[in-house]
């Protein structure tokens, strides 16, 4: 019988390495799973390379996993923001490296991964200093820059319900990088509100089917999120 | 000089878009565009992180925590509205299924450059989010903007100091003075100008040849 779903955050972030690339899920803090970021703190695993649309805010999340000199380099569209003060501590005082990437065409590059594509050309960045140093080519008239996919060895992901075959769906705008994310990933790990039984899930409603996640666990993100 | 205020400039811009476009509003000025669309013309807004037929701002009490806008404020969706995720979101505005697209910034040239994500190219941690993405892929776009910085210098500019977000996209230029179309080959030709503003004034206040039709 196949069963994804785990019961406890240490079998969760089991076999995570030093070294790995982490894709975590969430725009701001919707879709941010939370309570695997936490979990990945309690891990242990370090030299980390965090992909995330934005660098963490305060001190908790994924702002202490950084605090704790834990993650190398951060890949993402939008570091600064309200209170993400410790990248910037980080990022000033030269201890952290910083790539950024546009928003679509990071979506795009774990899209790709996930989908087998090991790279692709986009309109994004072309004439602009993000564009340095990428093979540009012309295509019907129009220039573009060559993206290479972007691949997690780990992806940390949200959703909103899940069963034990793996299958995910969202709510809202909790789905924003998530089912990219869960492609992208050798190791994908979701954080669900709600656990399913097989069957129970609308089949042409499930999100993220099941092949692309590796485990489940079941989190009560408690009444604000109900 | 009277021009318009934020409201009015937000206003003037609603007035411009018809029904039916797909239309993705920018973080600040241009969010409050979609305050300004009448009621009874339906026009889609769409959100980078993931929305389409997106609605005004909750009440207090009726906020969804997980349902926020590109700006991460509390938001609604309309009948018909419908989320999707990241790349399905971009492959909207990559592919050119987004009519508009409505920006602010920090400068905007004759030739339609735009420069609106960092302030210099040493910027100490520029943060570029969906800024290019909707520059390159949007069908057109537009930027409301102040007419100059807050200590009087120039935004409309014979050619951009700031790094570009994106060469050639700007089509409009809504401002606080007027309306300015980019015209290739020309430059900015004046559109309309707000209530009480004359072209010697606009002018005065602009780093490039305003044209007149």
């Amino acid at each position: 019988m196949i069963n994804k779903i785990v019961q406890s955050m240490a079998d969760a972030m089991a076999g995570i390495k030093d070294g790995s690339t982490v894709l975590i899920g969430g725009f701001g803090a919707v879709g941010q799973p939370d309570e695997l970021i936490e979990a990945l703190i309690e891990q242990g695993a370090t030299d980390l390379t965090c992909v995330c649309n934005n660098a963490g805010t305060g001190r908790v999340g994924l702002a202490r996993l950084m605090e704790l000199g834990r993650v190398r380099k951060i890949i993402c569209s939008f570091p600064r923001s309200a209170g993400s003060v410790v990248f910037e501590e980080l990022y000033r005082a030269g201890k952290l490296e910083l790539e950024i990437v546009p928003q679509g065409t990071m979506a795009e590059r774990m899209r790709a991964a996930g989908a087998g594509v090991p790279a692709f050309f986009t309109a994004t960045s072309v004439g602009t200093i993000l564009a340095h140093g990428k093979e540009e080519r012309e295509f019907n008239g129009r220039r573009y820059v060559m993206e290479h996919a972007l691949k997690g060895d780990v992806a940390l992901v949200e959703a909103w319900e899940g069963d034990r075959w793996g299958n995910l769906t969202y709510r809202a705008s909790g789905r924003n990088f998530n089912p990219v994310m869960a492609m992208a990933a050798d190791l994908t790990i979701a954080q669900v509100s709600h656990l399913r039984e097989l069957g129970d899930l609308v089949p042409e409603n499930v999100h993220t089917p099941g092949i692309f996640v590796s485990r489940v666990i079941h989190v009560d993100r408690g009444p604000d999120w109900a | 000089m009277q021009g318009f205020d934020r409201k009015a400039m937000a206003a003037r811009l609603a007035q411009d878009i018809p029904e039916g476009w797909y239309v993705n509003l920018g973080i600040g000025i241009p969010t409050m565009v979609g305050d300004y669309v009448p009621m009874d013309r339906e026009v889609i807004l769409h959100s980078e992180n993931g929305i389409l037929g997106m609605g005004p701002a909750p009440a207090k009490d009726a906020i969804d925590p997980w349902l926020v806008n590109a700006g991460k404020q509390p938001v609604t969706l309309r009948p018909g509205g419908s989320y999707c995720h990241h790349a399905d979101s971009f492959a909207m505005i990559r592919g050119g299924h987004i009519d508009l697209c409505v920006l602010g910034a920090f400068e905007v040239a004759a030739n339609g450059d735009i420069a609106n994500w960092a302030t210099s190219e040493n910027d100490t941690a520029p943060a570029v989010g969906g800024a290019m993405d909707l520059g390159a892929g949007a069908k057109r776009l537009w930027v409301i903007m102040e007419h100059t910085t807050k200590d009087g210098r120039p935004k409309l500019v014979e050619k951009c100091a700031y790094p570009l977000t994106t060469p050639g996209a700007v089509k409009r230029v809504y401002t606080n003075l007027g309306v300015f179309e980019i015209v290739p080959g020309k430059g900015f030709v004046v559109v309309d100008l707000a209530p009480g503003v004359t072209l010697e004034q606009a002018q005065a206040a602009s780093g490039a040849v305003l044209h007149t039709q």
